[in-house]
């Protein structure tokens, strides 16, 4: 996959980073201010869960251009342990950060199109799109 | 005021219309305004971004601080918005549930549904009611042929849809061994060792089985570690408690029960019961077993149907209408 821009989660910091891209490639494709911070919001969460259970991974970003419409693809990589029963990770009111983030089922919420690979011991991938209104 | 809507027009409209006048009438418009948005499931970032918009709007000018500090609050709403939404489909989820609860609740009615008999020697009184949809309570009646009425009364501890499942169990349990129905210790022991192998140990459920010979006028019973009946002494217009020993159902697979036996005089009265019903409280006061024994007293020369009802009525109303465990009363009065 050619991706536009990636960012690497090693450290807490790192999630800012992740924000600051996205929200800048939000804004070139055109999404206005509230679209940005509902996709900023979805970055933070996907960085978070990697920062918190896998240690390191990487969220890497991509300008969608199709014929009728644009919109942007957010990429979440890790090789963390996996998450074991995703319908239950992704039930409202079942948040792994003790009910303090929105969760994946938030993240859904937040976004268009949601996506989610996920093999115990090797990893998690999860994809999402927002397309421009 | 019936075709709002939220865009972008209408609420800068009402926006301008209350900078203008800030008036009550203007406000009035604003909270119309949120709840025809909440029920379009609006969520509050999106207000917030509208505000915006039409601040930009009629302000070109804005001080950049100005939109600046918007920003930063619609920012803090964006989690808020996806705690609304989750709210929502929770809500959703509740009523879905809630329906479902309510045919379990029926299909339990018809599962638990006992006929109480016509009896000329014995007249009877019986009510029970849950206190949330499902009933951890359970009464039966069985009338054979020989005129021996027997009665059981069970109570699991826990309530709701837990207590509604074991209580099933229990009832197709005794409808299995219908051949020693009449003897109140073999219906216990054998029941106990149902409830032992196929209950969770964490629950208990105790039972009260009494059998009453119409032809001599005996009642014959054992508890499994019920709550208490009561003898009622017409002549002497007293109370009798029938505390009998027995362990709860479901401890120990090689428990027994005394069977005890009383005659039963003319106009007397046996009482059955749950701890639904002695357990009451106003307040954070638990009634006295005396205040339910007067209670029963002072409507002891009404029909046994109407002795029950009154006394619920009395407790539902001393509780504010709210049980907080499942009331079951029986009374039993000899007539002939």
């Amino acid at each position: 996959m050619d991706f536009q821009s990636c960012v690497n989660i090693k450290k807490e910091w790192d999630i800012v980073g992740a924000r600051q891209l996205g929200r800048d490639i939000a804004r070139k494709i055109g999404f206005g201010t509230v679209d940005q911070a509902r996709i900023a919001t979805a970055i933070s969460e996907l960085a978070r869960n990697i920062y918190l259970y896998a240690g390191t991974g990487k969220v890497c970003f991509e300008a969608l251009e199709e014929i009728d419409h644009k919109g942007i693809a957010i990429v979440a990589i890790d090789n963390g342990p996996g998450i074991q029963e995703i319908s239950q990770v992704m039930e409202d009111g079942f948040s792994t950060s003790g009910g303090l983030g929105a969760g994946l089922p938030g993240v859904k919420r937040l976004m268009d199109e949601f996506n989610i690979h996920s093999e115990e011991g090797k990893g998690t991938e999860i994809r999402v799109v927002k397309w421009l209104r | 005021m019936s075709t709002l809507k939220l865009d972008l027009e209408n609420y800068k409209e009402l926006l301008k219309e209350y900078i203008r006048t800030k008036d009550e009438q203007a406000l009035y418009q604003a909270e119309q305004f949120s709840k025809q948005s909440m029920q379009q499931k609006i969520s509050p970032d999106e207000i917030i971004n509208v505000h915006i918009q039409s601040l930009q709007e009629m302000y070109p000018e804005m001080p950049d601080y100005i939109q600046a500090s918007l920003n930063f609050l619609l920012e803090t709403m964006i989690s808020y918005g996806v705690a609304y939404q989750e709210h929502q489909s929770l809500r959703e989820k509740q009523l879905e549930l809630k329906s479902e609860i309510s045919v379990a609740a029926n299909m339990q009615k018809t599962l638990l549904s006992t006929v109480k008999p016509e009896i000329d020697e014995i007249e009877i009184g019986a009510l029970s009611v849950p206190a949330k949809q499902m009933n951890g309570d359970y009464h039966h009646f069985v009338y054979d042929d020989q005129g021996t009425l027997g009665i059981a009364v069970a109570d699991v501890i826990g309530k709701g849809v837990p207590a509604a499942l074991c209580m099933s169990m229990i009832k197709y349990a005794m409808d299995s061994f219908p051949e020693m129905r009449m003897d109140p210790s073999g219906i216990l022991s054998s029941l106990n060792r149902v409830v032992e192998r196929n209950v969770d140990s964490s629950m208990f459920v105790t039972m009260f089985y009494g059998s009453y010979d119409s032809r001599d006028h005996t009642f014959s019973y054992s508890s499994a570690g019920h709550e208490p009946g009561f003898y009622y002494h017409q002549d002497k217009d007293e109370f009798e408690e029938i505390d009998v020993p027995g362990l709860v159902l479901g401890v120990s697979a090689e428990t027994s029960y005394t069977q005890y036996k009383k005659k039963v005089e003319k106009g007397d009265m046996i009482i059955l019961l749950t701890d639904g019903v002695t357990e009451c409280r106003q307040g954070d006061r638990f009634i006295e077993q005396e205040e339910v024994l007067s209670v029963i007293k002072s409507y002891a020369h009404l029909p046994a149907q109407e002795i029950v009802d009154q006394v619920y009525k009395y407790f539902e109303r001393l509780q504010d209408f709210y049980l907080r465990d499942d009331f079951t009363l029986i009374v039993l009065r000899r007539n002939v």
